[in-house]
């Protein structure tokens, strides 16, 4: 197996609720993320998929230290991060970066996009000497697709992808070795999203990245990721590698989930079965007792209210591939996503054309 | 037919010049049918049912051409007072972001409510009681206590419900969907989708569904319009255009999808940019990102061709339809 660069334990986060002005007093919390553990090795990438509302961005910006966990533990390389700080923790941020979902907010209008991409080296100056960092931004340019002659330009002269690729940019600028990407497509049109996933893909290979991606997007991170958790209402409900989660789901919400995937292929219909759920996501203040999907799940007994179903291998399949951690009671497998080659596949990609005009 | 748009031309005054958003659009729905409208942002695809709905902003907005025919009639040659009754009673309008569409300080219940008293002059009481059943019909849980509540009391996809419950309250013949779906969560969408295939076929409506999203399209249209840069390139049966497209367009956004199913290498994807419509590119706008772009397609604009050897009407607005349909 190999090296884990980065292992989360247990992780929490409450946000206080509290009533009155000058005496607050505590009433109750919103718990978004509430126990989550998971690994992440050189060169993987792990994929964090839920609905709004499932923590999945909480999770993200404590990952990159931008929220202090209320408990548990972030090792990278062995080393717990979230104990550190000043000189410590600044040297372990350069190797941790982050590339955010909007890229017309994360970008500011006032700075160039050479500030804006060198700006990693105004901060960690042992990263490139002075002289050095405009040739380094251009080549960052270069590298995510971008002319270096825009060296100059301000965020707004550029189409959302474009932004988006100076976001990946500046994220790389300090060579880090994990990039903790936050719905980093969702924001772009349908033609764009492709190009930025291809490019996340080659700078992976290029760079030896490791990648925490998260969306809500399940065929996007099917295609990007070798590993995947499933959350819900600040739990891990389900992880598995990409062909376990999707081909053999036992968590009866993934199993939704997969089933709501809009398909665009008509002939898919016939091959699936929708399974819909009825309600809403309930409020991360108030969580259901035992398991919090039981609300909306078509399984739940009385066990599910008492219970909370730990994470683990269900004992119903010691092996084969639906033998993967799943927090359900009454966890079984279930067949929502057509097997490749189940359906024929889509026309090829258009090509020159060849003897026409 | 229930609705017909002929030739459809709008165009905006900005400072950089005119902005051709539509360009020459037909379309037609018939009663019971859902007509889905394909098409990245800017590719004129609300522009056109802001037309319809006669909610364009004119200035900067301004219809340069053609025929919203309803029933018949050109909605763009009646009287503000006639449109105006003919759109309360007759069609209506879902938006994509519900808690901006509501306001925010009246109660759903007083929302759904006025519909009836100006459209059908009911009393307050009477009113309130068919707002009442209509988010019953929506399927609002307790809908008798919550129509006291305030849009930002509600979820997104409960919002989603109300928006289409509004819609449906005075029982159209057509109804407009501009991205019903997208702010929502899967689940959430696969429902509110459901919910409103049903109260379609129930009432036997027409639907137009604007989205850019091909997946949400699969599952509930009968046909699909694909637009580019304020064009219809090409229109077909929902099957058939899945399976075969006849358009390099469509072809490339079909092929730059990752699918559960496969397991992908690289994704094909479309190079470069949509284009500023204060400059679409001569000929074909789409030939600057096309693979198969030839000397022609940067002179001439492709008409609506005929997409001949399939037995529904199709049309592609690409010089090399043949070549693009076989492979």
């Amino acid at each position: 197996m190999a090296e884990q660069i980065l292992e989360v334990r247990d992780l929490v986060k409450h946000y206080p609720l509290t009533q009155g002005i000058l005496f607050k007093k505590q009433i109750g919390a919103v718990k978004a993320v509430d126990g989550v553990s998971f690994g992440l090795a050189r060169g993987e990438t792990l994929g964090i998929v839920g609905e709004s509302g499932c923590g999945k961005s909480t999770v993200a910006r404590m990952l990159v230290n931008l929220e202090r966990p209320t408990a548990g533990a972030i090792s990278y390389k062995g080393e717990d991060i979230t104990r550190l700080s000043g000189r410590a923790l600044k040297a372990v941020r350069r190797n941790i970066q982050m590339v955010f979902q909007d890229p017309y907010t994360s970008l500011n209008p006032r700075m160039t996009v050479g500030d804006i991409i060198g700006e990693p080296f105004e901060i960690h100056p042992e990263a490139a000497p002075k002289g050095d960092r405009r040739r380094k931004v251009q080549e960052l340019l270069d590298v995510v697709g971008l002319n270096p002659e825009y060296v100059n330009r301000y965020p707004h002269q550029f189409s959302g992808g474009q932004r988006q690729r100076i976001g990946i940019a500046r994220g790389l600028a300090l060579r880090p070795e994990v990039i903790v990407a936050d719905e980093p497509v969702s924001a772009l049109d349908v033609s764009v999203q492709a190009q930025v996933v291809n490019l996340l893909e080659r700078l992976q290979d290029e760079f030896d990245l490791s990648y925490v991606f998260i969306a809500h997007d399940l065929s996007i991170v099917r295609h990007i990721s070798d590993r995947i958790g499933v959350m819900y209402l600040g739990r891990v409900v389900e992880t598995g590698t990409d062909a376990e989660i999707y081909d053999h789901p036992t968590h009866p919400y993934t199993q939704a989930l997969l089933s709501a995937v809009p398909v665009p292929d008509p002939q898919a219909r016939a091959h699936r079965e929708r399974i819909i759920l009825t309600g809403d996501v309930p409020s991360p203040a108030n969580p259901p007792s035992g398991c919090r999907f039981r609300t909306r799940c078509w399984k739940a007994r009385q066990r599910c209210a008492d219970e909370v179903p730990l994470l683990a291998v269900p004992q119903a399949f010691p092996e084969g591939p639906a033998a993967h951690p799943s927090a359900c009671h009454f966890a079984a497998e279930k067949h929502v996503v057509p097997a490749e080659g189940e359906l024929p596949p889509p026309p090829p990609p258009p090509g020159p054309l060849h003897g026409g005009q | 037919m229930l609705l017909e748009v002929r030739d459809l031309h709008v165009e905006f005054r900005t400072r950089d010049g005119v902005a051709k958003a539509v360009n020459g659009v037909n379309y037609s729905v018939d009663e019971g049918e859902t007509l889905a409208v394909l098409g990245e942002s800017g590719s004129g695809k609300s522009v056109t049912a802001q037309a319809v709905m006669g909610i364009l902003d004119v200035p900067p907005g301004r219809i340069a051409g053609g025929e919203i025919l309803f029933k018949g009639r050109d909605l763009l040659r009646m009287k503000e007072d006639e449109r105006r009754r003919v759109r309360g009673a007759h069609m209506a309008m879902i938006f994509q972001d519900a808690l901006s569409a509501l306001n925010p300080v009246l109660t759903v219940g007083a929302q759904l409510g006025e519909m009836f008293e100006v459209h059908r002059g009911m009393s307050r009481k009477d009113s309130r009681a068919r707002a009442v059943e209509l988010m019953d019909r929506v399927r609002i849980p307790a809908a008798r206590q919550r129509a006291g509540d305030y849009p930002h009391q509600f979820s997104g996809g409960m919002r989603q419900r109300i928006m289409i419950a509004m819609a449906l309250a005075l029982e159209p013949s057509l109804i407009i969907a501009d991205e019903p779906t997208t702010a929502l969560d899967v689940t959430v969408q696969a429902q509110v989708m459901d919910l409103l295939a049903e109260l379609q076929r129930e009432l036997n409506m027409g639907l137009i569904l604007i989205t850019h999203d091909l997946g949400v399209v699969a599952d509930v249209a009968d046909k699909i319009a694909v637009m580019y840069a304020g064009r219809i390139v090409e229109a077909a049966p929902v099957h058939e255009l899945y399976r075969a497209p006849a358009h390099p367009y469509t072809r490339g956004l079909l092929d730059s999808i990752p699918r559960l199913d496969q397991m992908g290498q690289e994704l094909y994807a479309i190079k470069g940019l949509p284009p500023n419509l204060t400059a679409i590119p001569p000929g074909c706008a789409f030939n600057p990102r096309c693979p198969m772009a030839q000397a022609i397609c940067r002179t001439d604009v492709p008409p609506l061709y005929s997409v001949t050897g399939t037995p529904a009407r199709r049309t592609s607005a690409c010089h090399f339809w043949k070549e693009c349909l076989g492979g």
